[in-house]
């Protein structure tokens, strides 16, 4: 063990960005309340760096007392503003919070609202060592390992796999609810219910072995039993979007 | 060490009480140290089923809160010399009972009992989860009815993720199914779940089947245990489970409809 009580070390770290490209109380209020819905345990806490680069409004139009009041009220963590002219940065003094240069880097144009199905990995955006704030598209770099449930989901119980598919390997109970921002794969009978894509993948697919499900649901468009009850039903079966319609289809 | 094992259901008035007792007194015919703990808090009727209402003093409350020890508390079966009751308080309500008492009262009986049966009140809430909380085995009652069969169902995952075996990411607490009023002629008729119906939908061990038996509410009415009647169904296909439950391989009784002689059928005829 070494004497000393710490050690400077030089880090990359992964942040959301807020961009923002215009300010009015209101309307941004508005936007920030529904992102925040969509996945309100993503947003929870979650540290922003908020980014002036794109801001084309006159500096007295913003009120960064406001903005940062609004960002915290749904739950995110301002810690920095990034880039913009120099009376942007003179105005953000008075915040109190610090202020990171324009990145020289090329940072991800994806805002973070277009979740892809976990699998697919991209290179990581070339890294500068002095940067210390590095922005990637966490969305899309991020890879989450397939969420596997070998027990019974029970009446009652839920299951969420965050960025990733979901495979049950045995049956999903009436009253039980199971989502993924991904896939679903049910191989036993899947009777309670199931939401893939649940952050808005619309590519997402529901697959059981035998569909008796109360109801399926991909991006936030579901049908219930009663219509699974005259086509699939108890049958091997897949579900998937396509051209505004819910398909289901025995496989 | 014993081994704890819960009676459980989720649902009320499916016959947990009648179970523990049965499987409980089976125990102790079998020479296992048996003690059944009533769970049930404010509404006791283990006494009542046992037969042994009239000779209750100190309770599990007394004894978690250290008014009595346990040697007081608990009462000999005057039938069998393997088995006692700890019977719960009927003035306090579920919140007397807490995990550490609850744990304490266990280890203690632990090291003289080979079996500790704790009979869970209904329900999902506290009392029902510091019954189930330190089982190492739960019995899980059902009727074969479709309310019954989900509630059991929730109760399973309950052990799943509730049980001190959970919580400590230890083995998963090990599940038996138990069906009681099984009738097959209703089954036949459509009114009734098959025993495959519930065991696709729980999809757990089957322990045993009880026929649906007159025997089983005068059973309860003269605090005898069914078991101890070997004239009846239900008292020798609580007999089967026990003999399951230590490890035996026994064939299943009385899950298919009699063939009805003609005596029966006259006899019958009127019903």
């Amino acid at each position: 063990m070494s004497d000393s009580c710490f050690q400077l070390k030089g880090s990359v770290l992964t942040v959301v960005v807020l961009e923002l490209y215009d300010f009015s109380s209101t309307a941004f209020a508005k936007q920030l309340q529904q992102k925040v819905k969509q996945a309100p345990m993503f947003f929870q806490g979650s540290p922003v760096v908020i980014s002036l680069e794109k801001l084309n409004i006159e500096v007295k139009r913003i009120d960064f007392t406001i903005l940062i009041g609004l960002c915290a009220r749904y739950g995110l963590k301002p810690m920095a503003f990034k880039g913009g002219s120099q009376r942007f940065r003179d105005a953000i003094k008075s915040t109190g919070l610090i202020h990171l240069p324009a990145a020289s880097l090329k940072s991800a144009t994806e805002p973070v609202e277009k979740p892809q199905p976990a699998a697919k990995v991209e290179p990581e955006t070339a890294i500068e060592p002095e940067t210390v704030v590095k922005t990637v598209d966490e969305e899309k770099n991020v890879f989450w390992p397939t969420k596997l449930i070998t027990q019974p989901v029970r009446s009652g119980q839920q299951i969420y796999a965050k960025q990733a598919d979901l495979i049950v390997t045995s049956h999903v109970s009436e009253g039980a609810e199971i989502l993924a921002d991904g896939n679903i794969h049910v191989y036993g009978a899947l009777r309670g219910r199931a939401l893939a894509g649940a952050q808005g993948d619309e590519n997402a697919r529901i697959f059981s072995q035998s569909m008796e499900a109360e109801l399926l649901s991909i991006a936030g468009n579901f049908i219930l039993n009663e219509d699974i009850r005259t086509r699939v039903w108890k049958e091997r079966a897949q579900v998937y979007f396509n051209n505004n319609v819910l398909h289901l289809k025995p496989i | 060490m014993a081994k704890i094992i819960v009676v459980t259901s989720g649902k009320g008035g499916v016959g947990k009480t009648t179970s523990s007792a049965a499987i409980g007194t089976g125990l102790a015919m079998n020479n296992k140290k048996t003690v059944i703990i009533d769970f049930d808090v404010g509404l006791r009727n283990l006494d009542l089923i046992m037969g042994c209402e009239r000779r209750v003093v100190y309770d599990f409350v007394n004894v978690i809160s250290g008014e009595a020890t346990l040697n007081q508390a608990l009462i000999k079966d005057k039938r069998l010399k393997n088995l006692f009751i700890l019977p719960a308080s009927q003035t306090r309500d579920k919140d007397a009972l807490t995990k550490k008492g609850v744990e304490k009262v266990l280890n203690d009986l632990s090291k003289d009992f080979d079996f500790i049966i704790c009979d869970s009140p209904a329900g999902i809430e506290k009392g029902a989860q510091m019954a189930l909380y330190f089982a190492d085995e739960a019995i899980v009652v059902t009727n074969p009815e479709v309310s019954s069969v989900r509630d059991s169902d929730r109760i399973l995952g309950i052990l799943q993720s509730k049980s001190r075996r959970a919580e400590n990411g230890g083995d998963p607490v090990v599940e038996h199914l138990l069906i009681t009023r099984y009738d097959p002629e209703r089954v036949i008729a459509g009114e009734m779940l098959s025993i495959s119906d519930v065991e696709d939908i729980l999809a757990i061990p089957l322990l045993g089947v009880i026929p649906e038996s007159e025997a089983v509410l005068k059973a309860s009415n003269q605090g005898t245990p069914v078991i101890l009647d070997e004239k009846t169904k239900a008292g020798l296909a609580y007999s089967d489970a026990v003999m399951r439950l230590l490890g035996s391989n026994v064939d299943y009784r009385f899950i298919t409809v009699e063939k009805k002689g003609f005596f029966k059928r006259m006899m019958g005829a009127g019903r």
